[in-house]
């Protein structure tokens, strides 16, 4: 019968250890994992998004962008589309989190002398299986498509790892909209709403030197074309150092406002 | 007998809302509480509360001996959840969800597996651990919901309307859990808006409205409370309905209740003394009898005595939404 630790009559602990914290945080993120498994429609949306933008730009655009050459357009684009998968895919984790909120699930969790911090870290952490998915589906159907790395294997590795550190922060403000809005749909509204013109309105799908000034100003600024050039210059050649440089600068940035605004809300809420 | 919950003076407000107006709880170890309200009377509030989920603006409250909100980390070792709204991950098996909640309990990965195994075959779960808890039936769904809340042998057990939107048999399933709980010695708070489980359930009963408790005893002290017993009168006749109730209502001081449709003729009655009177009348009126007898009350009708209102009546009006909106602010 007294298989367990927590055996009745054994006086409560007053604390938890940061230790036992991080388990409880590892606990969840095998949740985490686990669901993205059995949920075969959210696996299955996840890896045709990057292959239906990668299709749709590639032949569409392709042709009347890059002086008619479909090809180098795949070039040109194919890093783009790789961070504004793993974008796209952060939306994940504030669905995520606005759902197990709805649900009660973390009323669950919090009735549970668990570390109050645990399951939003492993929310997190669980999540960044999901933005390697994006990855290797991205650049996987890329190079089925005829995208060739004209730099070397490690470098290609680097851009991934570079449009995962920047999707880690990201991820930050989508955690901060899922515990902020009532609802999933609302969520998902939001989070569009919001992204589309960071997506677009950037370097990531087109050269930024035809946008009229103004827009050229916004689109310079916008994180998302540093991180998608220095992409470029990993995988295909062209300067690197400054553009990631700048890329971490913004993660580093956006973790440090969001991620405190995150887990207050988290806290005030849960 | 020790306290295993005490509640002094509970207060909480969700907006202009007053969700609980001063409450006062109490249950001794190894009873079961039965907290009894409609929608809205600040149920879910107070299990909130006492499950540290939501710190009071006012009052205090000890589960196990332990304060709820300055030694929260000690009284959720000694609790287990089943509410309205704690609940399962609906995309894990059942056999995943017991198994992490052990595994969040401190238990190795074989002990969590074993314990997930033993409380799905004690829930009559061991066919469908392995399928996603989406597509359980509500039954199996609420027992899932209980034998998670099992994992870590609470002490005391607060199931927040654990049989609501359950049909008859899964009732009675949820009910023969509970009351197996109850001989392992464990403390069980309850909360309901159904008359018949309180009744069944609960050894204690708290009834609340807009916040307040309004009653407490056992069900007999409840019932005893309010006139204690009705008087049943079914004419022979159906046509001398409407005389019966003349009769009743002389005697009784009561207004006598004739269901559209019913045969008989329903009255409290606060003092036994007037029976003979009764039948006197009734004979000397020439009323034939099918059916005369006396019962204890029902919770329903002390309900209705005590808020001036049925149980039922705010369930279909506001309550629902306006609790629930609150209760997760």
């Amino acid at each position: 019968m007294t298989t367990a630790t927590l055996a009745a009559g054994q006086p409560p602990t007053a604390r938890l250890s940061p230790l036992a914290g991080l388990r409880n945080s590892l606990t969840l993120t095998w949740r985490s994992v686990l669901k993205i498994r059995t949920n075969s429609e959210d696996l299955l949306g996840l890896s045709l998004q990057p292959i239906m933008f990668l299709l749709l730009f590639t032949y569409v655009f392709g042709g009347a962008i890059a002086h008619g050459s479909v090809h180098d357009y795949l070039q040109y684009v194919l890093p783009g589309i790789l961070v504004q998968t793993v974008l796209f895919a952060t939306l994940g984790t504030g669905l995520m989190l606005n759902q197990d909120i709805s649900a009660g699930i973390f009323d669950r969790f919090r009735s549970l002398p668990i570390a109050r911090w645990a399951p939003l870290a492993g929310a997190i952490m669980g999540d960044v299986t999901r933005y390697v998915i994006s990855v290797v589906v991205t650049v996987g159907f890329g190079m089925i498509m005829g995208f060739r790395v004209t730099t070397n294997p490690l470098a290609a590795v680097a851009a991934c790892a570079l449009v995962l550190v920047f999707a880690m922060a990201m991820c930050w403000i989508s955690a901060l909209i899922g515990l902020s809005v009532k609802t999933p749909q609302g969520v998902q509204t939001f989070g569009f709403t919001a992204m589309f013109p960071i997506v677009f309105a950037s370097g990531l799908l087109v050269p930024i030197q035809t946008m009229p000034g103004w827009l050229q100003a916004f689109a310079k600024a916008n994180p998302m074309t540093l991180l998608a050039a220095a992409c470029r210059g990993l995988m295909t050649g062209g300067p690197v150092a400054v553009n990631a440089g700048e890329s971490l600068l913004w993660a580093l940035g956006i973790v440090v406002v969001f991620a405190p605004l995150a887990v207050r809300v988290y806290r005030r809420k849960t | 007998m020790t306290e295993a919950i005490r509640a002094e003076g509970l207060v909480k407000n969700f907006g202009k809302t007053r969700a609980l107006a001063g409450a006062d709880l109490s249950a001794q170890a190894g009873t079961v509480l039965g907290v009894l309200g409609p929608n809205g009377a600040g149920k879910t509030t107070a299990v909130r509360i006492l499950t540290t989920l939501l710190p009071p603006d006012g009052g205090t409250a000890t589960v196990g001996g332990y304060d709820v909100v300055t030694d929260a980390h000690r009284v959720r070792q000694l609790i287990g959840l089943t509410g309205q709204y704690a609940s399962v991950d609906d995309g894990l098996s059942g056999t995943n969800n017991l198994v992490m909640i052990g595994r969040l309990l401190g238990l190795s990965r074989a002990d969590a597996k074993a314990r997930a195994r033993e409380l799905l075959a004690k829930f009559g779960l061991t066919e469908a651990g392995g399928r996603p808890v989406k597509t359980y039936s509500g039954g199996m769904r609420r027992r899932v919901d209980l034998a998670a809340s099992l994992v870590g042998r609470p002490q005391v057990l607060f199931l927040d309307e654990p049989t609501t939107g359950l049909d008859p048999q899964g009732r009675s399933e949820v009910w023969d859990t509970i009351r197996m709980l109850v001989s392992d010695g464990v403390t069980v708070l309850l909360t309901t808006q159904y008359l018949d489980e309180a009744d069944q359930l609960a050894d204690d009963i708290v009834v609340i409205d807009h916040g307040r408790v309004i009653a407490t005893g056992t069900p007999d002290e409840l019932k005893a409370k309010v006139g204690g017993q009705v008087l049943e009168v079914e004419p022979a006749d159906q046509a001398r309905l409407g005389d019966v109730a003349a009769v009743l209502a002389s005697w009784t001081g009561d207004e006598p209740v004739a269901e559209p449709g019913a045969k008989l003729v329903a009255a409290q009655l606060a003092n036994a003394s007037v029976l003979p009177g009764i039948v006197r009348q009734l004979d000397d009126e020439g009323i034939e009898l099918a059916e005369f007898s006396l019962r204890k009350s029902s919770l329903d009708e002390v309900f209705l005595t005590l808020t001036g209102h049925r149980a039922e009546d705010e369930a279909t009006a506001s309550g629902l939404a306006t609790e629930r909106d609150g209760a997760t602010r």
